[in-house]
């Protein structure tokens, strides 16, 4: 049967007025093969691996955009775990610097904005190339600009790494202390149960268990789901959920077909299609819209936290039906910060830490992109932490906390990242949280859970 | 590196559809379908209509013996666009078919 006149409109609307687009395409690359015990010989070809790389995927993406017409917003790389690739190397700060100055000038050459992987997976403890790699991080993010670095802290199966967790902290602190607005805070996430696929900047990694070469497609569209919301005011919320889940689906077909003639062009395997709703400052790219067009009045206030619930569990059954592929984070994002809707919810009040915390129990990634007083204690933004990560482990999922303490901002203050990465309202939160609680260190040991076998 | 493969599509029909809409004037088709012309690109079915002075029209082509790419085409069609003050997009078939056919 012939594609109709409104079957072709309807995908035109999507991509013009509803900002559908392919949010990005990260391609993760195995460096494992790189790894020497000269680092020049090591910086050498992971550059050179990169570049090439990187360019191809550049190179590839702009024709598939123009074939199918639907902008493809990123493209960028993920690599192995650098901690793992830094094993074999000196233990010493310039080495870990000097690897992510390699990582950074790669991927300027190959027009890559940004390059995810600069981290470790510590949830249970530390070896010493991941104490070295956390010495380091600070300045390693500091002096570049496109790397990205992610820690994983915690899993259900391990637990969570408290020890890690206190060092956290102070890092973070550290970070902020460096650049401007601390931006490098917004460069910089930690985890529990970090996917292994995830498409998506900050937390972006090639994960041990992956090919030479895997090209993950993470869409997006809150655009398009609160358009269909609003244009279907009175059906009942099971309706509503069957409305968004056909959406989504289409929007996933889309990625679907984009990913693999990617990774069919670029002779590499298809890794998974994330169907996360990843909002943008763009108006009209909004998550708290949806909310709000489901009839919260607005997002943060009581109701909030069953309409999202509805909406991932919608958006991943609309997935799921659509790719066999589907991975990654597959939900919905709520950064405050990258978010109209969120930040507006933030500034009127609707939407506090605590509200934001709760939202992310239900959410797919957790505490994004959210900005607090700059004077706030190293414990506290570990305290912080660990409460995200425990709702990670205790309910089997992933979650994630990228928080920018902006220096000399305090509540009521808004500081401004610019570009993708939006603008912050500095949230309130207790100044004074749980120091001896952090000061114990050690691990929290996995739950019971953890026992299926 | 291996040789690469033939496609296997070189033959096959390469369908990409054109949408336009905007206020009517004098023109519009006759425009588009120059520029499909000069660039040997087969037009294979035109479905046009005028909803209240808006001018609203899917075209389907062949750009299976195309002398432009599907980037050059592009490039060619925003030119227009911005010209006649329309809003036109150029998406190949497989793209509605992955949305609305399962």
């Amino acid at each position: 049967m012939r594609i109709s006149v409104e079957e072709v409109f309807e995908t035109v609307q999507m991509t013009m007025d509803q900002h559908f687009d392919i949010r990005t395409v990260t391609l993760g690359i195995n460096l494992k093969d790189c790894m020497s015990r000269d680092p020049n010989e090591f910086n050498k070809a992971v550059h050179a691996r990169i570049v090439k790389m990187g360019t191809m995927l550049n190179d590839y993406a702009d024709k598939i955009e123009a074939k199918y017409g639907v902008p493809i917003t990123n493209r960028r790389i993920s690599i192995t775990p650098a901690s793992l690739l830094l094993e074999p190397l000196p233990k010493t700060i310039p080495t870990v610097v000097k690897f992510a100055k390699t990582l950074d000038s790669a991927a300027k050459k190959a027009g890559i904005d940004f390059i995810g992987g600069f981290g470790a997976m510590i949830q249970k403890g530390m070896t010493t190339s991941d104490e070295n790699l956390l010495r380091a991080l600070p300045r390693a993010l500091t002096e570049t600009q496109r790397v990205c670095s992610f820690l994983n802290l915690g899993t259900t199966l391990a637990g969570i790494n408290m020890t890690a967790v206190e060092r956290v902290g102070h890092i973070i602190k550290d970070l902020a202390s460096r650049s401007d607005n601390a931006i490098g805070c917004a460069k910089f996430v930690v985890f529990a149960n970090a996917p292994e696929d995830n498409p998506f900047m900050a937390g972006a990694h090639h994960g041990v268990g992956e090919p030479d070469y895997s090209l993950n497609v993470g869409i997006s569209g809150p655009g398009v789901v609160r358009a269909v919301v609003s244009q279907n005011p009175d059906c009942d919320l099971t309706q509503l959920s069957e409305v968004i889940k056909r959406t989504v689906f289409k929007i996933t077909r889309a990625g679907e077909l984009i990913g693999r003639e990617m990774a069919e062009l670029m002779n590499v395997d298809f890794g998974i299609i994330d169907v996360s709703l990843a909002s943008t400052t763009a108006m009209g790219d909004s998550v708290a819209e949806i909310i709000e067009a489901m009839g919260v009045t607005q997002m943060g206030r009581p109701g909030s936290t069953a309409a999202l619930a509805l909406l991932i569990d919608a958006v991943k059954k609309g997935g799921a039906m659509a790719s066999g592929n589907v991975g990654g984070l597959s939900g919905t994002f709520i950064p405050v910060s990258e978010d109209m809707g969120m930040i507006k919810a933030v500034e009127d009040g609707s939407l506090n830490l605590e509200k934001l915390e709760a939202l992310t129990s239900v959410c797919s990634v957790g505490l994004d992109m959210f900005a607090v007083p700059g004077d706030t204690p190293a414990d506290v933004l570990s305290a912080i932490i660990a409460d995200e990560l425990a709702i990670g482990m205790a309910n089997n999922k992933t979650t994630g906390v990228r928080v920018i303490p902006a220096p000399g901002k305090k509540v009521g203050d808004i500081v401004h990242f610019g570009g993708l990465l939006g603008s912050a309202p500095i949230m309130a939160v207790h100044q004074n949280a749980a120091p001896a609680f952090i000061r114990r260190k050690g691990r929290i040991p996995a739950p019971i859970k953890a026992l299926r076998n | 590196m291996a040789a690469k493969k033939p496609s296997k599509k070189q033959n096959a029909s390469q369908i990409c559809i054109v949408t336009v809409t905007g206020t009517d004037k004098v023109g519009i088709i006759a425009r588009i379908s120059v520029a499909m012309t000069q660039s040997k690109i087969n037009i294979v079915d035109v479905n046009q209509k005028i909803m209240e002075d808006q001018f609203v029209m899917t075209m389907a082509c062949d750009m299976n013996n195309a002398r432009a790419s599907m980037q050059e085409v592009q490039n060619q069609l925003r030119e227009i666009a911005d010209e006649m003050e329309l809003r036109i997009t150029f998406q190949h078939e497989d793209l509605f078919k992955a949305m609305h056919r399962i």
